[in-house]
C-alpha cells in the first residue's frame, strides 16, 4: 500500500523549477532516504507531500488523500526547521501545542522522556543549543502518534550519544510499524537507518536505489597529484572528471583504488599523491557536469 | 475545533506577553491620543466627550487590528515555524479563530487605558446598558479590521504589508469621520464617511453611547465591507504558500 506519492510533480517557483517531473512512491511501512545537495528540490518535494505547497503540475497524495486537506495529515509528523522554533516559548508549552492537533497524542511526559527533553521543559526554546534544538525538532514529529513521519536531517549536528539514542528511537518507530521518509545532504545519516535511497539533483530524480549502489553513485574520490605528463593523453576507466589548478591535477573517481593501480601500471611519473572523500556537492557537480557534456 | 482555537489564541497570547515591551507599546498610543487630542479640547462638554472618545477608541479598533495582524501575520509568514504549523491536521478555522481571540484581547488591552482616561479625565458619560452595548458593538465594529488586517497580512509581504497598512489607516480615519466630531467634517467627508468602514464602525458606536440615530445604509455598507474582507482574507490564505523556498 501506498502511503506517499508523487505523480509526474513539477513546481516552479517563478522562472525557478524547484521540481521537474518527479515520481516518488513511499510504501507503508518503509524507511527511504532523501538524498540531494542544498537546492536540490528536497524540501520542496516534502513541502508538497505535507501538504504546505501544492504543485505545478502533477498529482501528490499522502494516505490515500490530498496532502492539502487537513484530515490526510492525521497520522502525519515532520519535523519543523530548528531555527524556526518559536524563541520565547518553553519545550513544555510548544510540545502541548502541537499535542493539541491530534486526536490521540504521546503523553508529554512520555514523549520528554524518550528524547531525553524531561530536563529541559520549563527552557525557552531560544535558550536551547542547537542539538537540544534538533531533538525537540525531532519530538515533534512523533507527538501525534504518526504512522508517517518525514524528518529533515535528524541527527546532523548532535553528539554520538544523542545521535544513536535518536537512531534507536526511530528504528523502534519503523520496527512498529511507521513510515519514515529521512532528508538529508549526508549519505552517512541516511546509509544509518535506510536502506533505500532517492538521490535528488537539480529538482529530478537522479537515482532511486540501495544505499550501496547510491555510494558507487555519489561515493567520488578526489585523487591529487603533481604530474609532468599530461593525463588526458590516458584513457581511464572510471574517470568522471579532470580538473587542472597550477601543477597539481585532480581526478574524480567513484574508485581510487583502481585509478591509482592503473596510474602505476601505465608507468605515470607523479608525486605528492593524495586521496580525498568528495563533498555531496562535488560529486553531484561532477555527475551532472558530466551528463550534460 | 473549538478547544483548537483556544489553543491557538493561548499560544499566541503567551508569546505576545514574553515580550512585555510590545503589550505596553499597543495600549500606550490610544492612551496617549486621548491626552493630547481630547481630554485638553473637550473635556468639559460631556455629549462632545463621550463621541470624542468612541471616535478615539473606533480610532483605535482599527489601527491596532490593521496593524497587529497586517504587519503580525506577514512577519509570522517570514518564520520558519509557519510552513510547520502548515502540516499540522488542523484547516483555517482554528487559526484565525485562535488569532481573532489573541487580536481581541490586545485590543482590549489598548482600550482600557482610554476608557479610564475619558471616567477620569472628562466629563463624558454613558449609561450602564450604554457602556454594555458599546463594549459588544466595539468587539462587533472590529471585526472587518482584523479580517481587512488579515486579508492583507496573508496576501502581501512584510515590508509591503507595513507600508499598506501605513498607507490606508489615516485616509480611513479622516474618511470615515473619526477625527472630527459627528457632523463637522468637510462635506465630502460628510457624504462618504458613512459608507466607508470606518464611518460605518464610528456610527454604531456613536448610537451605542449616545443620540446619534442608526443609519441603515451605514450598517448595510458595512456588512457588506465585513463580507468582502472575510472573503480577501480567506482568499489569500488559501493561496499563501509562505515563503517561496523554505
Amino acid at each position: 500500500m501506498i502511503h506517499a506519492r508523487a505523480e509526474g510533480v513539477t513546481r516552479r517557483f517563478g522562472a525557478t523549477i524547484a521540481l521537474d517531473h518527479v515520481d516518488l512512491e513511499v510504501r507503508r511501512g518503509e524507511m527511504v532516504g532523501l538524498l540531494g545537495p542544498n537546492g536540490a528540490g528536497k524540501s520542496t518535494l516534502v513541502g508538497l507531500l505535507t501538504g504546505g505547497r501544492r504543485p505545478t503540475s502533477g498529482r501528490v497524495e499522502l494516505c490515500g488523500g490530498d496532502p492539502r486537506d487537513p484530515a490526510s495529515r492525521r497520522t502525519l509528523g515532520v519535523t519543523p526547521q530548528e531555527t524556526g522554533l518559536p524563541a520565547s516559548l518553553r519545550v513544555g508549552e510548544v510540545v502541548d501545542f502541537v499535542r493539541a492537533h491530534f486526536p490521540d497524542p504521546l503523553p508529554r511526559d512520555e514523549l520528554l522522556d524518550r528524547f531525553g527533553l524531561s530536563d529541559l521543559v520549563r527552557r525557552q526554546t531560544g535558550g536551547l543549543s542547537g542539538g537540544q534544538r534538533r531533538r525537540l525538532a525531532v519530538a515533534l514529529a512523533f507527538a501525534g502518534r504518526p504512522e508517517i513521519v518525514f524528518l529533515d536531517e535528524p541527527t546532523t549536528g548532535l553528539d554520538v550519544e544523542a545521535r544513536r539514542a535518536l537512531w534507536e528511537s526511530i528504528r523502534d518507530f519503523h520496527a512498529g510499524g511507521g513510515t519514515v521518509v529521512l532528508t538529508s545532504h549526508y549519505l552517512e545519516e541516511i546509509e544509518a537507518l535506510a536502506s533505500r535511497v532517492v538521490v535528488l539533483a537539480q529538482g529530478r530524480v537522479l537515482a532511486d536505489d540501495s544505499v550501496a549502489a547510491v555510494r558507487g553513485l555519489v561515493g567520488i574520490r578526489r585523487i591529487s597529484l603533481t604530474s609532468a605528463v599530461p593525463l588526458t593523453d590516458f584513457d581511464f576507466d572510471g574517470l568522471v572528471s579532470v580538473e587542472r589548478a597550477g601543477d597539481r591535477v585532480h581526478l574524480l573517481t567513484p574508485d581510487a583504488d583502481r585509478m591509482v593501480r592503473t596510474l602505476v601500471s601505465h608507468d605515470v611519473p607523479f608525486r605528492d599523491l593524495e586521496v580525498r572523500p568528495t563533498s555531496l556537492e562535488e560529486a553531484f557537480l561532477a555527475l551532472t557536469g558530466k551528463e550534460s557534456s | 475545533m473549538t478547544v483548537l482555537a483556544l489553543t491557538h489564541a493561548r499560544f499566541q497570547i503567551t508569546e505576545l506577553f514574553r515580550i512585555p515591551i510590545a503589550v505596553f507599546g499597543s495600549a500606550f498610543w490610544p492612551a496617549a491620543s486621548m491626552l493630547a487630542f481630547v481630554v485638553p479640547f473637550v473635556r468639559h462638554e460631556p455629549a462632545y466627550a463621550t463621541y470624542a472618545t468612541a471616535s478615539m477608541i473606533t480610532f483605535a479598533v482599527m489601527n491596532t487590528n490593521l496593524f497587529q495582524y497586517g504587519v503580525g501575520v506577514a512577519e509570522d509568514r517570514a518564520q520558519a515555524w509557519d510552513p510547520y504549523v502548515r502540516t499540522l491536521p488542523a484547516g483555517t478555522a482554528p487559526r484565525f479563530a485562535g488569532r481573532i481571540l489573541a487580536g481581541l484581547l490586545m485590543m482590549a488591552i489598548s482600550l482600557a487605558p482610554v476608557v479610564l482616561i475619558a471616567a477620569l479625565f472628562t466629563e463624558a458619560a454613558v449609561t450602564p446598558l450604554g457602556f454594555l452595548a458599546a463594549v459588544l458593538t466595539c468587539v462587533a465594529v472590529s471585526i472587518p479590521f482584523i479580517l481587512m488586517g488579515l486579508s492583507i497580512g496573508y496576501a502581501l509581504p512584510q515590508k509591503a504589508a507595513l507600508v499598506v497598512a501605513q498607507v490606508l489607516f489615516l485616509p480611513l480615519a479622516f474618511g470615515g469621520g473619526l477625527l472630527t466630531p459627528p457632523g463637522a467634517a468637510p462635506g465630502f467627508v460628510e457624504d462618504l464617511a458613512p459608507y466607508l468602514p470606518t464611518g460605518g464602525a464610528v456610527r454604531l458606536m456613536w448610537a451605542a453611547v449616545g443620540d446619534f440615530p442608526f443609519d441603515t445604509a451605514s450598517i448595510l455598507a458595512l456588512a457588506a465591507w465585513t463580507a468582502l474582507f472575510a472573503a480577501l482574507a480567506i482568499w489569500s490564505y488559501r493561496r499563501d504558500e509562505g515563503r517561496r523556498f523554505g
